[in-house]
C-alpha cells in the first residue's frame, strides 16, 4: 500500500507476538503465538475502515494495539505521522484523546458500581482540561441525549439499562473527548438483531455529526459491509484481501474471502438457489504454528506447491491491470482470481449495482 | 423477483427435492411432539417474569421447526421447558400440555420422564465447552451413554465411540477419541455435542443455537451435518435461533417468537418472501445486506418488553408502525392466514399485502 | 459513506415510524422529547437506582441468618465497649470462700475456682475477644487486601515473590507457630496477640484478593478506562477495588470469627492473654481442671466464645449470600 499524505492513521508491518513460555519462576520462552504478523493500512478522514474476519484471526488485537492497550511487538502504528507505538507516557496519553474505542460486551464494558454520569463523565476527569470542571455534568447530558438516552436517567446505574442501551453508554464515554477516530470492536455482535440496527444506525448518524473516522472491526460481513467505505479481510493474523466494500463483497479475488462470502447465509430462497457454497475444510490452524507461505494454503481448493514456499504478497496482482474485470485491488494470493459468490437478492442479475454511487 | 400470493400452494422449485414433505399426513399415529398452550413464569424478586404465554407448536418426525426470536422472547425457556430442564425455582411451568407421542411429558412421573430424557429426547447446546466435561476424554464421555443407558461392555461401548465422531465427520476419529474437550476446535466440540445427543437415537433433537458461537464457515458445515443426520435418523428437529438466516436452508417451517408468544408461524419461503407480522418484517429488514449498500438500516423501535409488565393487548403494538388502539386494548389470537399459516397481527393481511417483497 | 450531506429522503414505499436515530441535533427541544419519550416507555427495569450494595442490604434484611448473627453481634459489641451496662461488678473482685460455689442471687452464673463471679467475667470477657478478633482483622485485611491487591494488579516477579511468601506463612502451624512466637516476645497485653494473628492470617486474605483483582482487571471497564488514559491510581482505587472488595469482605467477616476463637485457644495454651486480662479463653483454660466438680466455669464463658464466633461465621455466610452475584 502506498503511504496516503492525508491519513489519519498509518499502519505498517504490524507484528504482535504473544511468547509461550515454560516455568514459573524461570520463564523460557519456547515458541510464541503470531497473533497479528505484519499488516498495514490507512484510514482516512471521516471513512470507514472494516476489518473482517473469523474468531482468532488476531482483529480484536489489532483494535487494541490501535487504542495502545496492548503493545505491539514491531511495527509502526502512525497517527498524523507521529508514531504512537513509541510515545512517552504523557505524549500517549494526549494522543489517546483522539482515539478511542468502542467494546464488544456491553455488560462487561461497564463499571457496574459506577453511575451512567460518573462512566461518561470519567473521561473529562482523566483529561481534566477537556472540560471545565462547572461545564461536565451538562457535557455528560447532552451526551446522553446524542447518542439517544434519556439524560434524565444521569444517576442510573448500567444494570439498569438493556443491552442495546448499555452499548449506547459506551458509545457516549467514547464520544466524550470528541475523539477524530473510534475503533469499534465487534460493537453490535452482543446485540439482538432489531437492536443491532438502532446502534449501527446511531454511529453512521454520529460518524456524519461529527466527522469521525471508524476502523469497525466485526465477524459479521454483512453488517461490515452495510457500515465500512473500505474493508480488509483478516486470516491467521495477515490481511488477504483490502478493497472498497464493492471490489470485496461485488469482486472478491482471494479465495479466503469468497469461501467466507459464500458460507454467509442468505435469506432470499431464489437468490439462495442460485448461489454456489464453498464449503471449507477443516479449521484454522493453530497461531503457535502458523503455516509456512500463504496461510490459507492448508484450507485453499487452489493451493500449489509454491504456496507453501512463498508468503504472497498483498498488492495488486499484475495480472488484473489490463483485465476488464472489476477486480483492481490489493489481494495476498498467488493465484488471485475474481469469482462471484454474493447473488444479488430479488433479481437474477443486474439488479446488484442500482442505486449505488461509486466510490473510491 | 417473481410475486408470491401468500395463499399456500406447492412449490415447483424447492430448493431440496430430498427434503419429506412438512404436512404428510398419517392419521395412525400422534405427532411426535406438540406443545400446546404451554405457560411458563419466573418468579423474582422483581415480580413474576411470564416467560412463555401460551405457546403451541409441534413437530413431526424427520420435520425441522425453526423457533426464532430475540433474548426473552421465551425460545428457550420453551425448549427447556419441553425437556424438563427450567430451574427451579424460580421457573415453574404454570400450564399447558407437552405431547411426546401422544403422552403428556408435564403430567408423567418424572423418573420415567428422566428416562425419557437423553434416549428419546436430546438437546444441543450454544456452548460445548462449558457442556462438555473437561476432566473426561470425549471418547469416555461418548462411551458412557452406552455402558449406563444400554449396558454395553467397555470395549464396546468405545467402538460404538467412534463409530459416533466419524458419524459426525471429525477427521481422524480413532485417534482423537481419547482427547479432552479442550483440545478440538468450536466446531468439533460442537459435533461432540451432537455425536452426545445422536448417541441413543433419539426421536428428537432440539438444538439451542447451536452455531451461534461458531465462525461463519465453520456454522454451514455444523447446519448442513445436522440437517442430513436429521434425514439420515428421521428425527424431528427444533431449531432455536435468533438468525433467520442461519436456519433458512434447513427449516421446513419457522415459528416466530415476541415476548413469550408466537406471533407468526410459516414455511420458510413464505415467511421471507411476504412476512405477515410486522415484527417478523421488521426484523426481516433490520439485517442489513450482503449483496447491496443501501441506505439507512431499518431499526424496529425501542426494545422489547419487561416481561413482568408486558403490554396489554397486542405486545408488540409500543413498538409496532402499524399499532392502532384495537392493538392496545385487545391481544390478537393467531389469525390463520394460509394453510400452514398464522399471524397474532389484527392487520396480518395489510402486512402481507404490502409485504410482497 | 460516500459524503457527509443530510440524510436521504425516507423510503416512500416503507414504513419509516419516527425513530430516535433521527435526532440530528443534540439537546434541540424537539429532539430531547423525542429521545426522552424513547426512553421512557421502554424503561425495562423499575425506576429505582440500585447498585450491587443496596441489592446486597435488600437481601441481607430478609435473611434470618443476617438478622440473627447481626443482632447478637451488635449485642456483643455494646457489651464489649459497656460491660457495665449489664453486669455492674468488677471481675477481679473475688471472694476465695466462695470459690467454685453454684448460683447465688445476684450471681447467676455461680463462682469460679478463684471465687470470681462467672457472670461478670463472662461479661467482661467479651471485650478482649472482640477487640482482639476485630483488630486482628483490619490488620489482616488490611495488609492482605493491599499486598495481594498489587500483587495481582502489577503481576510479573512481584506477585511471584509475594505467593511464595504468603506459602512460607501457610506453612507454619498455627499452634506451634503461637507457642514458639509468642513464648519469646514479652507478652500479658492484647498486641502480641493481634500481631502473630495478622502475621499469619494476611496471606488468606491477599489470596483472595489477588485472585479477585486479577478476574476484575480482565474487565472491559478496566481497559476501557485504560484506553482513555486513566492512570494507574485511578484504575486500582475507581474500577478494580470497588470491584473486587466483595469477596475479601466476606472472607474477612469469616476469619473474625475463626480469629476469636484462636485467641482463645491461644489464651487457653497460656501464651495469650494473661490473667489479670480477662478473657474466655483465660477462664476456660481455668475451669478445664475443675470440669468434673464445676462444670458452670466452663459452660458459660465457653458457651458465649462459641455464640461470638458462630455469630461471625453465619454473618460471613449470609454477607456471601448476598454479594456473590452467581446466585442471583
Amino acid at each position: 500500500m502506498r503511504a496516503n499524505g492525508d491519513a489519519v492513521l498509518e499502519v505498517r508491518d504490524l507484528v504482535k507476538h504473544y511468547p509461550l513460555t515454560q516455568g514459573i519462576l524461570f520463564k523460557r520462552q519456547i515458541g510464541a503465538v503470531q497473533a497479528v504478523d505484519g499488516i498495514s493500512f490507512d484510514l482516512r478522514p471521516g471513512e470507514t475502515l472494516g476489518i473482517v474476519g473469523e474468531s482468532g484471526c488476531g482483529k480484536s488485537t489489532v483494535a487494541r494495539m490501535l487504542v495502545n492497550l496492548e503493545r505491539p511487538t514491531s511495527g509502526q502504528i502512525r497517527y498524523k505521522g507521529q508514531d504512537i507505538t513509541k510515545l512517552s507516557k504523557r505524549a500517549l496519553k494526549a494522543v489517546r484523546r483522539n482515539i478511542q474505542m468502542v467494546f464488544q460486551d456491553p455488560y462487561t464494558s461497564l463499571n457496574p458500581r459506577m453511575t451512567v454520569g460518573d462512566i461518561v463523565g470519567e473521561p473529562y476527569e482523566i483529561h481534566p482540561d477537556a472540560a471545565p470542571r462547572g461545564s461536565r455534568r451538562q457535557k455528560v447530558r447532552d451526551l446522553l441525549d446524542v447518542v439517544g438516552l434519556n439524560p434524565e436517567h444521569i444517576n442510573r446505574y448500567p444494570h439498569q439499562f438493556s443491552g442495546g442501551q448499555r452499548q449506547r453508554i459506551g458509545i457516549a464515554r467514547g464520544l466524550a473527548l470528541r475523539p477524530e477516530i473510534i475503533v469499534c470492536d465487534e460493537p453490535v455482535s452482543a446485540l439482538d438483531v432489531s437492536v443491532q440496527a438502532q446502534v449501527v444506525n446511531l454511529l453512521e448518524r454520529l460518524q456524519k455529526e461529527f466527522g469521525l473516522s471508524y476502523v469497525f472491526i466485526a465477524h459479521d460481513l454483512s453488517v461490515v459491509r452495510h457500515i465500512s467505505d473500505r474493508v480488509a479481510v483478516m486470516y491467521l493474523g495477515r490481511l488477504a484481501e483490502v478493497g472498497t466494500d464493492e471490489q470485496i463483497y461485488d469482486h472478491p479475488t482471494h479465495p479466503y474471502t469468497q469461501a467466507l462470502l459464500s458460507a454467509v447465509p442468505v435469506l432470499d430462497p431464489g437468490a439462495r438457489a442460485r448461489r454456489e457454497r464453498i464449503l471449507l475444510t477443516g479449521d484454522v490452524p493453530s497461531p503457535a504454528h502458523p503455516p509456512s507461505g500463504c496461510r490459507f494454503r492448508t484450507r485453499c481448493w487452489k493451493a500449489q506447491e509454491k504456496c507453501a514456499r512463498v508468503v504472497p504478497p498483498l498488492e495488486i496482482p499484475e495480472w488484473f491491470e489490463e483485465g476488464s474485470g472489476g477486480a483492481t485491488h490489493p489481494s495476498a494470493c498467488h493465484y488471485a482470481e475474481e469469482r462471484e459468490v454474493v447473488p444479488g437478492e430479488g433479481g437474477a442479475n443486474g439488479a446488484r449495482d442500482d442505486g449505488q454511487t461509486p466510490r473510491s | 423477483m417473481p410475486q408470491q400470493h401468500h395463499e399456500h400452494r406447492p412449490d415447483p422449485h424447492r430448493p431440496d427435492p430430498h427434503r419429506p414433505d412438512p404436512h404428510r399426513p398419517d392419521p395412525h399415529r400422534p405427532v411426535l411432539l406438540d406443545v400446546r398452550d404451554l405457560q411458563v413464569e419466573f418468579r423474582t424478586r422483581d415480580g413474576v417474569a411470564k416467560a412463555v404465554n401460551g405457546v403451541s407448536y409441534s413437530v413431526d418426525a424427520g420435520e425441522t421447526l425453526a423457533v426464532l426470536g430475540e433474548s426473552g422472547s421465551g425460545k428457550s425457556v420453551t425448549a427447556q421447558a419441553v425437556m424438563g430442564i427450567v430451574d427451579s425455582p424460580p421457573g415453574f411451568v404454570t400450564g399447558g400440555q407437552v405431547f411426546f407421542r401422544g403422552q403428556d411429558l408435564l403430567t408423567m412421573a418424572p423418573e420415567t420422564r428422566r428416562r425419557l430424557r437423553g434416549a428419546k429426547l436430546a438437546m444441543i447446546f450454544q456452548d460445548a465447552l462449558s457442556a462438555l466435561n473437561p476432566v473426561l476424554s470425549v471418547g469416555t464421555q461418548l462411551s458412557e451413554m452406552f455402558m449406563v443407558h444400554e449396558d454395553m461392555t467397555r470395549k464396546d461401548s468405545r467402538a460404538k465411540a467412534v463409530e459416533l465422531m466419524e458419524r459426525v465427520r471429525i477427521p481422524a476419529a480413532k485417534d482423537r477419541v481419547n482427547d479432552y474437550p479442550h483440545q478440538f476446535s468450536g466446531g468439533m466440540r460442537q459435533r461432540i455435542m451432537i455425536a452426545m445427543a445422536l448417541a441413543l437415537e433419539p426421536d428428537l433433537i432440539i438444538a439451542d443455537e447451536p452455531t451461534t458461537a461458531l465462525d461463519v464457515t465453520v456454522q454451514a458445515q455444523v447446519m448442513d451435518l445436522l440437517a442430513e443426520l436429521r434425514r439420515e435418523y428421521d428425527m424431528g428437529l427444533i431449531l432455536i435461533t435468533h438468525d433467520l438466516g442461519v436456519v433458512a436452508d434447513v427449516a421446513d417451517k419457522i415459528a416466530v417468537m415476541y415476548a413469550g408468544r408466537i406471533v407468526e408461524t410459516a414455511p420458510v419461503r413464505e415467511l421471507y418472501a411476504a412476512p405477515a407480522h410486522p415484527y417478523t418484517r421488521g426484523l426481516l429488514d433490520s439485517i442489513p445486506r450482503l449483496d447491496r449498500k443501501g441506505e439507512q438500516l431499518y431499526a424496529i423501535k425501542g426494545l422489547p418488553p419487561n416481561l413482568t409488565a408486558i403490554p396489554p393487548g397486542c405486545p408488540f403494538n409500543p413498538r409496532c408502525p402499524r399499532a392502532q388502539d384495537i392493538c392496545r386494548t385487545d391481544r390478537p389470537p393467531l389469525f390463520p392466514v394460509a394453510p400452514g399459516r398464522t399471524s397474532a397481527c389484527h392487520f396480518w393481511k395489510e402486512t402481507l399485502d404490502e409485504g410482497q417483497r | 459513506m460516500p459524503d457527509h450531506g443530510p440524510l436521504p429522503p425516507p423510503d416512500p414505499d416503507r414504513v419509516t415510524p419516527p425513530e430516535p436515530e433521527e435526532i440530528i441535533t443534540p439537546a434541540g427541544g424537539g429532539a430531547m422529547s423525542l429521545a426522552t419519550s424513547e426512553a421512557e416507555t421502554l424503561e425495562p427495569v423499575s425506576g429505582k437506582a440500585r447498585s450491587l450494595w443496596s441489592d446486597a442490604w435488600h437481601d441481607l434484611r430478609r435473611n434470618p441468618v443476617f438478622v440473627v448473627s447481626a443482632l447478637i453481634i451488635l449485642f456483643l459489641v455494646l457489651i464489649a465497649l459497656w460491660p457495665g451496662l449489664i453486669a455492674g461488678g468488677n471481675p477481679l473482685t473475688c471472694d476465695l470462700a466462695k470459690a467454685q460455689d453454684g448460683p447465688a442471687p445476684g450471681h447467676p452464673f455461680g463462682f469460679d475456682a478463684q471465687g470470681c463471679d462467672v457472670y461478670t467475667r463472662t461479661v467482661h470477657g467479651a471485650r478482649a475477644s472482640i477487640t482482639v478478633g476485630i483488630c486482628a482483622t483490619a490488620g489482616a485485611t488490611l495488609l492482605g487486601s493491599v499486598l495481594g491487591g498489587l500483587a495481582g494488579y502489577y503481576g510479573g516477579w512481584w506477585d511471584a515473590l509475594l505467593s511464595r511468601l504468603a506459602d512460607v506463612f501457610f506453612g507454619i502451624p498455627i499452634i506451634l507457630g503461637g507457642l514458639v512466637f509468642l513464648s519469646v516476645v514479652p507478652s500479658g497485653s492484647l498486641w502480641p496477640v493481634v500481631g502473630f494473628i495478622v502475621l499469619l492470617g494476611w496471606p488468606q486474605i491477599a489470596r483472595i484478593a489477588r485472585g479477585s483483582v486479577v478476574t476484575v482487571k480482565q474487565n472491559d471497564y478496566v481497559q476501557a478506562a485504560r484506553a482513555l488514559g486513566a492512570g494507574d491510581r485511578r484504575l486500582l482505587l475507581r474500577h478494580i477495588a470497588p470491584n473486587a472488595v466483595a469477596p475479601v469482605i466476606v472472607v474477612a467477616t469469616i476469619a473474625l470469627g475463626t480469629y476469636i476463637a484462636l485467641e482463645a485457644t491461644l489464651s487457653f495454651l497460656g501464651v495469650g492473654l494473661k490473667p489479670p486480662t480477662v478473657s474466655w479463653g483465660i477462664d476456660i483454660s481455668s475451669a478445664s481442671v475443675q470440669i468434673r466438680n464445676a462444670p458452670h466455669m466452663l459452660l458459660w464463658p465457653a458457651g458465649a466464645l462459641s455464640i461470638t464466633v458462630l455469630a461471625f461465621i453465619m454473618l460471613g455466610d449470609a454477607v456471601r449470600d448476598a454479594l456473590d452475584p452467581k446466585l442471583r
